[in-house]
């Protein structure tokens, strides 16, 4: 696998403020932001020359764009000047729809970013509320505009649906905006309760009512009905890209278990097997790096069972599955196989078992069947 | 040996051997007041949780008369529950004599007559003792003659005693001295002893219980088990004394304990005869009756890892409990196993709970069943104990079940519920008896199967635990049985088919269907439940599958948590059977046997 190419993620750890239903690693003080890149840019020197060829850089968060353009330029310069980068390489950045300015847009172009990633979670004022985002439905269609006349060729849109009290019709015109946005990628998440965020506080005090399971498979199943009548490709379970070539190919990575580096605090990275990642705590990322030593805080190196249960649990994911040969020729596999055919969950198509859409919604479990 | 008495103290439930038992050892001050408590030889933690005897205990008394003559007096306490009836025959094997208890308030009840028939098939000498002379309700006259009536013993000769108070010990202690006799026996003959009961302990290898006949054991010895030859050299003899007590010796008609570095568990047998290797005896002594089971059950551990583990545990625990038998058993639903027959339900109670408790086994048992007949065109005749060797439905004449007969003593108000109960269950032939004012004995003939299957619970539920229970084989009679299968999707589930009364067929299916419905969690696949006889569905429930798991985002960091929630996601699914591609879990087998009729 050493000879693939890798992908590269840097994890910028800043928010201006937290939204309800977000359990992603960022904090608010933005005094560390000069520290914070200090340190990432010993982070970058540790591993020059450890990863061969990057050929996807990833600039995620946290909100990325809280940081000065210049700042943003400047990073990329100098991971180009530590790492092989390749040309053709897709360089993406997430952003928040406010931070969008003109002068904004055009200067991520010029820095070489390909590929922008906008956080704008719903084109209807009351979710964005509900999900203390801080920005508005117009401001989305705004940053849309703004980032294709600075000349971004490949713009993906965040969205997410299955938020208490919104209905099937407010989902579907959201949806439907962002179809005539036309951008060149969708993900559209469900909305989870995660672990210790505001939002847990409130469905557990009874405040606020998720929708049931079935209301989540209906949104799905629209989703996908409608996006694909559009000409999107569903690729993955919550990613739809207008062809075969605009997926995420750094995205990919981690579903293909090919080799990607993460820098940054809580960042993630996986190598021939291994896996590790970065302390959870700007902080401590930032003193131990002072200090000249590495931020990695803990690691496993899978074994053969482990990485065949992540393929599976990845591979179940994504439209186009798993290749027929990697499972093992026992009598358990075929059974289930078959059976999920039959259940219409998988469809067995040129050596691969593919996800049907109604499969995807039950990836958890179909590992199961083969471990 | 002039000096030695061998008695039992045998009777009725609860009519107060272990309490007696008591009295004599604290008499010959074998255990000093602060260590004393109720029920010394209750040892077992099941024992004393129920208030009732499960095993035989031996305990050697020295006795000093009043002439001044010392004497070694072998008490063997008995449990008084039918279930556990081969414990006490065992015990008498051992015995010369025994102390039939009766309880003054309670008169002769079925097991004193039971075990009084053991005894006379002994030839044991027989003390009539009347006890708990101290309740306001004894009657000891009409004790006396249900004594001269009932069991054609000679009352005139019945002691009087209160083991609570201690009052009439004295009569006890002497009336073991003159009317039981000494053991007989030669010293000096080539050795045999009888083994009667045995325990495996992990250090010292099993130590063996045993009555000597004739001949002497010493440390050094080198004993042979006449059953299977093995050979071992004695490390240690000596008798019971609330604990292992060192002997230089056993001599003929002793009882007590040999330890010989036994660590091949099959090697012991209850029921064979020690003798020496080099002088052996010429013939082994005659053993005992095999147990006669009445109840049978499979046994399987949890997790099917753990067989192994569960085939020892069986072995040791079977050296401790002779009544069980169990042979290997297979299911294709739930692996290896072990077919068990019990002497009762509470035989297989205990069972299972030892088996935990002292084994520590994750087991489940199936349904119980009992032993059917089944009388073939072709004249052959079947016993079938297990579902799994139902003949060809074609090829049967017809089937036979066994009868109990059940006596129910329940408060007069009760006896609408009762009957309806004994009814349902295909109780025929009533009778009634009136004990006492306000109380009612209900006698049917019920099939065994009936009983096996919760009757106990739907009882104490009707009757809010006042009634009491008590039943007797009386033999086989005809009987129209089907065999039901359950399947799931359409595969065949071993483990839960049963053979019922056709009457109660389809309710027992649908009962089984809704029972794994609430049972199986709802999984990638719709899950069909069906009760079946032969090709015929009577009952079916379904499962729908659920739709949607699957979590939304899943990135770099998300995925060593997934994984993680993956494996012990699997870890939890050792305890799943797959059937097809059905997981069942354990508590849906344990939850079938279980009915829920309210
Ligand atoms: N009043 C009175 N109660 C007694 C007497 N002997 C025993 N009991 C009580 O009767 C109950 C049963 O006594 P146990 O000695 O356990 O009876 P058991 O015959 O050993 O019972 P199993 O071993 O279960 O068959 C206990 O509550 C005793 O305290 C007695 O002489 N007088
Ligand atoms: S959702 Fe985005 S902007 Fe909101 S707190 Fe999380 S990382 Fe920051
Ligand atoms: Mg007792």
């Amino acid at each position: 696998m050493a000879h693939q190419n890798a992908g590269l993620y840097i994890h910028v750890p800043f928010c201006t403020a937290k939204c309800c239903y977000c359990d992603f690693y960022s904090v608010s003080d933005l005094t560390l932001c000069d520290p914070w890149f200090d340190a990432l840019c010993r982070e970058i020197a540790l591993y020059r020359g450890q990863f061969s060829t990057f050929d996807t850089v990833y600039i995620g968060g946290g909100t990325p764009t809280v940081l000065k353009p210049e700042r943003l330029d400047a990073m990329l310069q100098i991971v180009s000047r530590h790492f092989t980068i390749q040309s053709d390489a897709e360089i993406t950045i997430e952003a928040n729809p406010q931070d969008i300015t003109v002068e904004m847009a055009h200067q991520l172009v010029a820095a070489g970013y390909t590929r922008l990633s906008l956080g704008i979670q719903s084109f209807d004022d009351t979710v964005l509320a509900f999900l203390t985002r801080r920005h508005t439905a117009r401001d989305g269609v705004k940053a849309v505009y703004t980032a294709r006349e600075a000349g971004f060729k490949t713009i993906s849109i965040d969205l997410v649906y299955a938020v208490p009290g919104q209905t099937r019709a407010q989902w579907h015109k959201t949806l439907v905006q962002a179809i005539a946005l036309a951008p060149e990628h969708l993900s559209c998440y469900q909305l989870t309760v995660k672990d210790k965020t505001p939002l847990q506080q409130r469905v557990v005090s009874g405040a606020v009512v998720m929708p049931d399971a079935e209301m989540e498979e209906l949104f799905f199943m629209d989703t996908v009905s409608l996006l694909a009548s559009s000409g999107y490709h569903h690729y993955e379970v919550s990613n739809f890209a207008r062809t075969a070539e605009l997926v995420s190919r750094h995205n990919q990575k981690y579903w293909l278990h090919a080799p990607y580096l993460g820098l940054g605090p809580a960042a993630h990275s996986f190598q021939d097997a291994m896996r590790w990642w970065n302390v959870t705590s700007v902080k401590a990322y930032i003193e131990r790096l002072q200090n000249g030593d590495s931020a990695v805080a803990g690691g496993e190196k899978l074994t053969h069972e482990q990485l065949r249960a992540e393929r599976l649990m990845l591979g179940f994911r994504t439209r186009c599955g798993i290749e027929h040969s990697f499972f093992d020729r026992s009598q358990k596999s075929h059974a289930a196989i078959r059976h999920l055919a039959a259940a219409g969950l998988v469809r067995v198509r040129n050596g691969r078992v593919l996800p049907t859409t109604r499969g995807m919604l039950v990836a958890d479990s179909m590992p199961h069947l083969f471990l | 040996m002039q000096q030695i008495r061998n008695f039992s103290i045998i009777a009725h439930i609860d009519h107060g051997k272990s309490t007696l038992a008591d009295r004599l050892i604290q008499r010959v001050g074998l255990i000093d007041e602060r260590q004393f408590h109720d029920q010394l030889l209750d040892t077992m933690d099941i024992e004393r949780e129920r208030g009732i005897t499960i095993k035989s205990q031996t305990v050697a008394l020295p006795y000093r008369a009043d002439d001044g003559t010392e004497y070694e007096l072998n008490l063997i306490d008995t449990p008084g529950h039918v279930d556990f009836s081969y414990e006490v025959s065992r015990a008498l094997a051992s015995c010369e004599g025994v102390l039939l208890l009766v309880d003054a308030a309670q008169g002769v009840e079925a097991q004193t007559l039971g075990n009084l028939y053991a005894a006379m098939e002994h030839n044991l000498e027989i003390i009539p003792v009347i006890n708990k002379i101290d309740l306001p309700s004894a009657d000891i006259d009409r004790v006396r003659e249900e004594i001269e009536v009932e069991l054609g013993l000679d009352a005139e000769h019945a002691l009087l005693c209160s083991a609570k108070t201690g009052a009439g010990i004295d009569e006890v202690f002497k009336a073991i001295i003159e009317r039981i006799p000494p053991p007989t026996g030669t010293p000096d003959k080539p050795l045999t002893a009888l083994i009667f009961d045995a325990q495996y302990d992990q250090f010292r290898g099993t130590i063996v219980s045993c009555r000597v006949f004739d001949g002497t054991v010493r440390p050094g010895d080198t004993i042979r088990f006449m059953s299977n030859g093995a050979v071992y050299r004695v490390e240690e003899v000596g008798v019971f004394r609330l604990r292992l007590e060192k002997r230089q010796e056993l001599s003929a008609g002793e009882v007590g304990y040999i330890i010989a570095g036994i660590k091949n568990i099959s090697d012991t047998r209850v029921g064979d005869t020690i003798t020496h290797h080099e002088h052996p005896a010429p013939e082994p002594l005659r053993g005992f009756k095999e147990p006669k089971p009445m109840v049978f059950s499979s046994i399987y551990p949890i997790a099917s890892d753990d067989y192994q583990s569960l085939a020892e545990a069986m072995e040791k625990y079977k050296l401790n409990d002779a009544a069980l038998v169990y042979q290997k058993d297979s299911s294709a639903a739930l692996g290896q196993g072990f077919r068990c027959g019990f002497l009762g339900l509470l035989h297989l109670e205990i069972v299972q709970e030892r088996l935990e408790r002292e084994y520590n086994q994750s087991i489940i048992m199936t349904a119980p069943s009992v032993q059917y007949k089944f009388f073939l065109k072709n004249g052959q005749e079947l016993s079938v104990d297990n579902p799994h060797y139902y003949p060809d439905p074609g090829s049967i004449q017809r089937a036979e079940e066994p009868y109990v007969k059940i006596s129910i003593i329940i408060p007069e108000r009760y006896m609408g519920a009762v009957m309806k109960l004994c009814v349902d269950r295909r109780g025929v032939n009533p009778h009634f008896h009136y004990p006492s004012p306000g109380r009612i004995e209900v006698n049917f003939d019920m099939p065994l199967a009936e009983i096996i299957y919760d009757f106990y619970d739907r009882l104490k539920s009707v009757t809010q635990g006042y009634g009491s229970f008590d039943y007797d084989f009386i033999g086989y009679r005809e009987s129209d049985l089907v065999k039901v299968d359950i399947l799931v999707n359409h595969e065949k589930v071993d483990a839960l088919s049963l053979i019922v009364h056709r009457d109660n067929a389809r309710q027992r299916a649908l009962q089984i269907c809704e029972r794994l419905k609430e049972e199986i969690p709802r999984q990638l696949f719709k899950i069909i439940i069906q009760g079946a006889i032969g090709g015929t569905i009577i009952a079916r429930s379904t499962i729908n599958p659920y739709r949607k798991d699957v979590t939304a985002k899943c990135y770099g960091g998300d995925i060593t948590r997934k994984r993680k929630l993956l494996e012990k996601q699997k870890e939890g699914k050792k305890r799943m059977k797959m059937i097809g591609a059905v997981e069942i879990p354990q508590r849906a087998f344990i939850a079938v046997l279980k009915s829920k009729e309210d």
